[in-house]
């Protein structure tokens, strides 16, 4: 997030894309009503029904995957009708023409046209949050799990420059990430083409950096992604995986794709708390202590780092994550000791400027949010004021580009997935007290599709896409457009990534998974 | 800033600032059932009252905004007086069943009773024998119990913004509850429970707390595993066990006291009998128990064949959105520095 949650209440003017808050992000969802009831006026872009869907000022009811028409359609009709901010687009931005000269194509009405969302709320929508000073932009996995998502990001970046929403409290481009720590795992490094602080190993002075620290010689070459890695271990180029803590077979797309890749590999290790889906491949598993039996510290989506503490003892033989690690290291010749989480975090620091100013004696109480470069520094509420990380913030022109996959006669229905309330990813499965309130999927289809196949309220159907095949329990409601169903992936008895399709963002590869064809049956 | 003396201590303070917030700055703990700094002011309980010196009458400290010189007296005769009548009226309808309350400890009408001296009520009449909800596994509501302090009502208004509850008739016959009277289900309620911690009495229960004295508990502070909201909470834990989640960390800026479910009810979670205790090597397609000497050599001996034999690109990683910082650093620096390869990721993507 550029900005803070707590600045989230005090928004005149929410404008939430493809995000569900109340369900996946419930607190933060709560601030979204609290502003609302506030006066600010909100404005859902959302092709679900959603609970604030339904408590907005504006609800633009998209079509799933045509996010770049619309807000193209709302910056034409900013600049068309003068509501842009001037001087922020010459002092802040460069590249004004070229956005322009993609943007110009998209007048309003072909903006309704490929969205299907009326041209009147698409220029009401961009009046309300050009004129509102303190607007900020709020969205999830709506926007960036299609194949066009990292352009969709880079669009509402430019609906944010020309109206010079950035900089300042209670704006911003706020992405709610997911998961409680995707945030600290990027900040860390967990990624292929950077160390920790997002420090490209590409970069000779890098390289020396940690070489000196960790006293080793460095690969140059850049590493394998999540589906990169799938591909080679089908390939037979990768050989060997180690997991820790994530479930590929349930959480990413084709899972059946995924399932064959583990398979091809020669060695697996999986490193969790259950025997997830992943695990059923492993040749070992380690078994971890949870986030109670361990001192840490986890980011969140506002980039606060806040302490994770270690109420009791793991159960039985369960080893902290760090610890196993520094164990395997060791054993295979490379002295890797800490004393502590503490002393890993004073190591991380002392190599990652934006975190070097973060102690843990500083955040016992409250956490701090990076950029802190030094300790007297008080961390950093919102991003970009007076200046971007790059000087100058770059328009980009984004064209729109249908998803990879269309419905057609065989396949008829888009399918689109996401989140619940009751569950988080998979490991709220083994929560009685969770599992109690949705013990199974209720995948949502509109009574003009449940009426054509025959299918009831807690009826059970067959979904089918070019992928797999899985069956579901259904409900009907109007909550979906028809021609529209959505399913979560918390169910590994539906699991609904048999069916996702795995076309990836060319930049970010991230998988489509909003957006698949399948055809459904009712299951008698 | 206005200036004004309460219990004889001078105060200063901005404009506008009500009188049982000026005192609650020099540490002055005025009474209050329905007072909470988070939600609006209802003024509904009157335990609050105060002596303002000019006023004519006692006034509800919560309501009366500060002014220059006043001269306020927070617990004269006259005001304790009143105070106990409070309580005795609200005992005259309340079950006095504090021997097996599963608030007792943690019960603010017990406290105050317990502070002015009221063992029992002094009227007999009728008492409330309304059926409780326990239509569900999570929160328990015991009408007989609710003091009508409208906090719940507020919390999940004002909060949480859901407005699963509200006042429903009149007089004796008023209570908080849902609409049509239904138990709390999915169609009303999101579960948060944040109704369950403003309560000032046993009306509403965290089921599972059942069986914990609160001062069995000692609680360790600590962030939410589950969104990247990073929700601050209380772990109680009781003999080394983790019993169930609370809030109450007056410097929490991501999320005050407020959670949804998922914080609040997940820690069962913990105990699953799923969790997998000791390491596994899978023999002939299954998997059998192993010690961690002979599962790290393994891995240890193939991660070195496969590296020797297919070079360090060979090998990848998945590190983890759920794990902490800790863990992600010490993963990439293992997968960088001790195998040699980039290659490791995470589902940052989902
Ligand atoms: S649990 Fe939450 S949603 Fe339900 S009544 Fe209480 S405050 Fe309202
Ligand atoms: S249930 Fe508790 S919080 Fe709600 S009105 Fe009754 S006493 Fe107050
Ligand atoms: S309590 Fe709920 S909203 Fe808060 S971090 Fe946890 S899952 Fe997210």
């Amino acid at each position: 997030m550029t900005n803070s949650i707590g600045e989230i209440e005090f928004n005149d003017c929410l404008f939430v894309i493809g995000s569900n808050a109340p369900e996946a992000h419930p607190v933060i969802g709560s601030k979204m009503k609290r502003a609302k009831r506030r006066g600010a006026k909100l404005i859902v872009v959302d092709p679900r029904r959603t609970e604030l869907a339904e408590m907005a000022d504006l609800w633009l009811r998209i079509t799933p995957g045509t996010d770049a028409a619309l807000v193209n359609g709302m910056i034409h009709a900013i600049i068309t009708n003068g509501w842009e901010d001037r001087e922020f687009i010459e002092t802040r931005c460069e590249g004004y023409e070229d956005m322009w000269k993609v943007v110009q194509n998209y007048p309003p009405s072909r903006a309704a046209e490929i969205t299907g969302i009326p041209e009147e709320l698409i220029v009401q929508a961009a009046e309300i949050y050009a004129k509102t000073k303190k607007a900020g932009i709020y969205y999830t996995l709506g926007i960036t799990e299609h194949t066009t998502g990292t352009a969709n990001v880079m669009n509402l970046a430019n609906l944010a420059m020309v109206t010079g929403h950035l900089g300042f409290e209670s704006t911003g481009v706020n992405p709610l990430r997911g998961q409680n720590n995707v945030q600290g795992a990027c900040d860390m490094g967990a990624l292929p083409n950077v160390f920790p602080g997002y420090q490209s190993v590409g970069d000779p002075k890098n390289i020396e950096k940690f070489e000196k620290a960790w006293g080793v010689t460095l690969n140059r070459q850049m590493g394998l992604r999540i589906p990169e890695m799938l591909d080679m271990a089908l390939y037979g180029k990768l050989k060997a995986m180690y997991v820790m803590g994530e479930d590929p077979v349930l959480t990413d797309p084709d899972a059946n794709h995924v399932k064959k890749s583990l398979e091809s590999l020669e060695f697996l290790v999986v490193q969790d708390l259950f025997l997830s889906e992943t695990a059923k491949y492993a040749d070992v598993f380690l078994p971890a202590a949870c986030y109670a039996e361990k001192d840490g510290t986890f980011t969140n989506t506002e980039r606060r780092v806040q302490r994770v503490r270690k109420a009791v003892e793991p159960p039985g033989e369960a080893r902290v994550d760090w610890e196993i690690i520094c164990d395997i290291a060791r054993r295979m010749g490379y002295e890797m000791n800490y004393c502590c989480s503490e002393e890993i975090f004073n190591e991380m620091r002392s190599l990652t400027p934006s975190y070097a100013g973060i102690t843990y004696a500083r955040i016992d109480k409250v956490g701090i949010q990076w950029p802190c470069p030094a300790e007297d520094h008080p961390g950093t509420k919102f991003l970009h004021q007076g200046t971007f990380p790059r000087g100058k913030g770059l328009m980009q022109g984004i064209e729109y580009e249908p998803p990879a996959e269309l419905t057609n006669e065989e396949y008829p229905i888009l399918m689109t997935t996401g989140r619940m309330l009751y569950h988080y990813n998979i490991a709220t499965r083994h929560s009685a007290n969770l599992d109690g309130l949705r013990p199974h999927e209720l995948a949502q289809l509109n009574p003009a599709d449940a009426a054509a196949i025959g299918v009831e309220e807690g009826g059970e159907i067959r979904v089918t896409s070019r992928r797999g095949s899985i069956v579901t329990k259904v409900t009907v409601t109007d909550k979906v457009p028809p021609g529209v169903m959505f399913m979560t992936f918390h169910y590994k008895e539906s699991p609904v990534n048999e069916l996702t399709n795995s076309a990836y963002d060319p930049i970010s590869k991230t998988a489509e998974y909003k957006v698949s064809a399948v055809r459904i049956e009712k299951v008698s | 800033m206005v200036n004004l003396t309460i219990d004889g201590r001078p105060v200063s303070v901005p404009e506008g600032t009500t009188v049982l917030e000026a005192a609650r700055q020099i540490g002055i703990d005025i009474p209050n059932l329905c007072y909470d700094p988070r939600l609006t002011t209802a003024g509904a309980c009157r335990m609050c009252v105060v002596s303002i010196e000019g006023f004519r009458n006692l006034a509800t400290s919560c309501t009366t905004k500060v002014a220059e010189g006043m001269v306020v007296h927070t617990e004269t005769p006259e005001v304790v007086e009143a105070r106990k009548m409070i309580l005795d009226l609200i005992l005259a309808n309340h079950p006095q069943d504090c021997l097996t309350c599963e608030k007792t400890g943690n019960c603010q009408l017990q406290d105050y009773c317990y502070r002015y001296g009221v063992k029992e009520t002094s009227f007999i009449g009728e008492k409330r024998q309304l059926p409780k909800d326990t239509g569900n596994h999570l929160i328990e509501r015991d009408f007989n119990k609710c003091i009508l302090c409208g906090k719940c009502v507020r919390v999940c208004a004002e909060i949480q913004g859901t407005n699963a509850v509200d006042f429903v008739g009149r007089g004796f016959n008023a209570v908080v509850d849902t609409a049509f009277n239904e138990n709390l289900n999915l169609d009303n309620c999101r579960f948060c429970g944040q109704c369950i911690e403003m309560c000032p009495t046993g009306a509403l229960t965290n089921k599972q707390f059942k069986g914990t004295r609160p001062w069995q508990v000692e609680k360790v502070r600590t962030t939410c595993p589950f969104c990247g909201t990073g929700c601050n909470f209380d772990l109680n834990v009781r003999d080394g066990k983790i019993v169930g989640v609370t809030t109450g960390n007056p410097d929490g800026v991501v999320n005050g006291r407020a959670l949804c479910v998922k914080g609040r009810f997940h820690t069962d979670m913990i105990y699953s009998p799923d969790r997998i205790t000791t390491p596994l090597i899978k023999k002939d397609g299954e998997f059998v128990p192993a010690t961690w000497d002979e599962a790290l050599d393994l891995v240890v001996s193939k991660f070195k064949e496969i590296k020797e034999r297919d070079g360090s690109d060979a090998i990848a990683a998945l590190s983890s959105a759920r794990c902490t910082n800790e863990d992600n650093y010490v993963m990439q620096k293992f997968m960088r520095a001790v195998i040699g390869t980039n290659s490791v990721d995470h589902c940052a993507r989902t």
